[in-house]
């Protein structure tokens, strides 16, 4: 389900989108390690995928059904980066085509359904294809696990969003039980179906998996009756390999930098949240008595309202510009830097 | 020209909106929805003017109220749970009509619906009155990174194909007599699914080898830049600016 504007309140939105802007540069760089010059016209099509699949009705039982969300398909089928980005875009177009979730909103609706979704699915499913034997079966145990996570912790996260940025004060308890509650029963349809598709897959196309990879089991030639291994003509399974671990870095790296996003949303957050609180007991007392006569915002209710009411005006709609310009300065910056450090260790594994 | 090429919610039409280069339109509609957002919810009149703005951009564009309305009504789950809001929220409660409603649900509900109409409302007639492409170039010349615009444009232009394949699909499965009926038939549905995947993956394993083969070295060439003169900018920012205005005159009153 997408957020709509006004759902969230517009600093909360804007530090999302800085959030989604970032974790969707970090992506584009990975998935075009992930797949080269390939990237466009193969994420496009991925996205389409996805964008067709969620159209793609199952039937639950008396006339309901349900659809597929996709983040943790698309996370074990073409990479956690890849699958951000083909959600993201799916997410861009729902905005901006079909009105599908606001526009102000697309911070928090990427943050929470792309990026939320296809990192937990992701870290799940590598952990436990790392811990469970290199069978087939446990691909789509894990894809199942995968999957049946991350929808709640996309529902947890949107609650903890909601919590700070949301603009009625709901009962964040009820709120996150409700939340949770639905989305795990939604989250148990998501994991069988990925769970079954991603078998599917597996079942035809094994390479296609990017999650299966290193699985494929080592080549053998029958030479005179018996079976040899087969001379390793391709050094590429190696540097598959090594690339991999460090994708595991980067993609910690990537949580890293959401965590420290959220973080420092909550820094910045918090004190928002006491001002609406006090904006909301300045109207009170204006509407019914001086009964928040000893606090310190008695000032703020009592002169000036005009003058204060303007400049807040000013400063909220300055504020979310400034945010957005400074959050763009950073993801810049942070962008140039890393280009220059990706120069060196990527020519490393093409020298091997 | 196909169908792929005229998404279904544009409208085609000659008007001053349609006229308005793409980059313009974008950036005001985002702009207007963030003053929006950031208006008071007390002052109800403001969202008032909004509509009001908005309509008259509608008219000015010549998009049917019709039309228009009929596509607000994607909102309708967000419209229910706004419904609900005033029975779960905290604080002081009111009577209505025999029922006790919280009053900042009923405020919250009140400000989902104002403002998440008005977001729709705005979101429609950027899609009813620009086309695919252009809605692709004006995201391109708004600095998107590169790359995301490529993968934007490669999914709308693919999305139709691999929607037919999966209704194809879905048809071939339907003349040997599957109907899916429940949780047992998710299997086949899935089986589906996968096939889709392989055949959209390798689909975009040939185009870009055509792509390759036409010459692609990693970016697309640019063949028409969209440029907008200080006029054109002026008459798309009319919008936001009348809006900030508003909120203003919001936050004072």
């Amino acid at each position: 389900m997408h957020v709509p504007d006004g759902f969230i309140n517009a600093p909360v939105s804007a530090v999302a989108g800085v959030v989604a802007a970032g974790a969707v540069a970090v992506s584009l760089r990975g998935a075009r390690r992930e797949l080269d010059e390939r990237t466009a016209p193969l994420a496009g099509l991925v996205a389409a995928f996805i964008f067709a699949v969620q159209m793609l009705n199952f039937p639950v039982a008396a006339g309901t059904s349900g659809h597929l969300l996709g983040g943790a398909l698309a996370a074990i089928l073409v990479g956690p980066y890849t699958g951000v980005l083909c959600v993201s875009v799916v997410l861009l177009m729902q905005g901006i085509l079909f009105a599908d979730g606001g526009l102000t909103a697309l911070g928090v609706n990427i943050s929470v359904m792309a990026v939320v979704t296809v990192v937990v699915a992701y870290a799940v499913f590598r952990g436990l294809v790392k811990v469970l034997p290199k069978k087939r079966p446990s691909v789509t145990a894990s894809a199942f696990i995968a999957a049946l996570l991350s929808v709640p912790a996309a529902a947890a996260v949107f609650t903890l969003v909601y919590a700070v940025g949301g603009t009625t004060d709901v009962p964040i308890g009820s709120v996150l039980t409700a939340m949770v509650g639905v989305h795990t029963l939604i989250g148990m349809g998501e994991a069988a179906i990925t769970a079954l598709t991603v078998g599917a897959v597996i079942a035809v196309r094994p390479d296609l998996v990017y999650g299966a990879r290193g699985l494929t089991a080592p080549l053998k030639l029958r030479v005179n009756g018996e079976l040899v291994d087969a001379p390793a003509a391709r050094p590429e399974p190696v540097a598959v390999a090594a690339r991999s671990s460090r994708k595991f870095l980067l993609a910690g790296l990537g949580v890293s930098l959401l965590l420290a996003g959220v973080v420092s949303f909550y820094a910045s957050a918090d004190p928002d949240g006491l001002e609406k609180v006090a904006a909301d007991k300045g109207i009170d007392a204006k509407a019914e008595d001086h009964a928040a006569a000893d606090s310190p915002l008695a000032d703020y209710g009592v002169e000036g309202l005009t003058n204060s009411r303007l400049s807040g005006g000013l400063a909220g709609v300055i504020g979310v510009g400034v945010t957005i310009v400074a959050g763009t300065g950073v993801f810049w910056a942070v962008r140039k830097r890393r280009t220059g450090e990706d120069c060196s260790p990527t020519s490393v594994p093409e020298n091997v | 020209m196909g169908a792929g090429h005229a998404h279904k919610l544009y409208r085609h039409a000659h008007s001053p909106v349609h006229a308005l280069p793409p980059h313009t339109k974008l950036a005001a509609v985002f702009a207007f929805v963030v003053v929006v957002v950031s208006t008071p919810r007390e002052a109800m009149w403001a969202f008032g003017l909004y509509a009001v703005l908005l309509g008259v951009v509608a008219a000015v564009a010549r998009v049917p109220a019709g039309f228009l309305l009929r596509r607000l009504l994607i909102e309708i789950p967000f419209v229910a749970f706004a419904v609900l809001m005033p029975f779960v929220a905290q604080g002081e409660r009111v009577e209505v009509l025999g029922m006790s409603l919280s009053v900042s649900g009923l405020w919250g509900a009140w400000n989902v619906l104002a403002k998440g109409t008005l977001g729709v409302a705005a979101s429609v007639l950027l899609a009813a009155t620009t086309e695919l492409r252009e809605l692709l170039l004006g995201l391109q010349r708004l600095k998107l990174p590169p790359l995301l615009v490529q993968i934007a444009s490669f999914m709308i232009r693919y999305g139709d194909v691999i929607a037919d394949e999966m209704r194809r699909m879905r048809i071939a499965r339907e003349s040997r007599g599957f109907e899916a009926s429940g949780v047992r038939h998710w299997g086949v549905l899935a089986k589906s699914a996968g096939a889709l995947f392989i055949r959209s993956y390798e689909r975009g394993e040939r185009v870009h080898l055509a792509m390759i083969s036409r010459g692609y070295a990693g970016s697309m060439p640019v063949i028409d830049e969209v440029t907008a003169s200080r006029a054109q900018w002026s008459y798309a920012f009319a919008l936001p600016f009348a809006a900030l205005v508003v909120c203003l005159l919001g936050w004072n009153l």
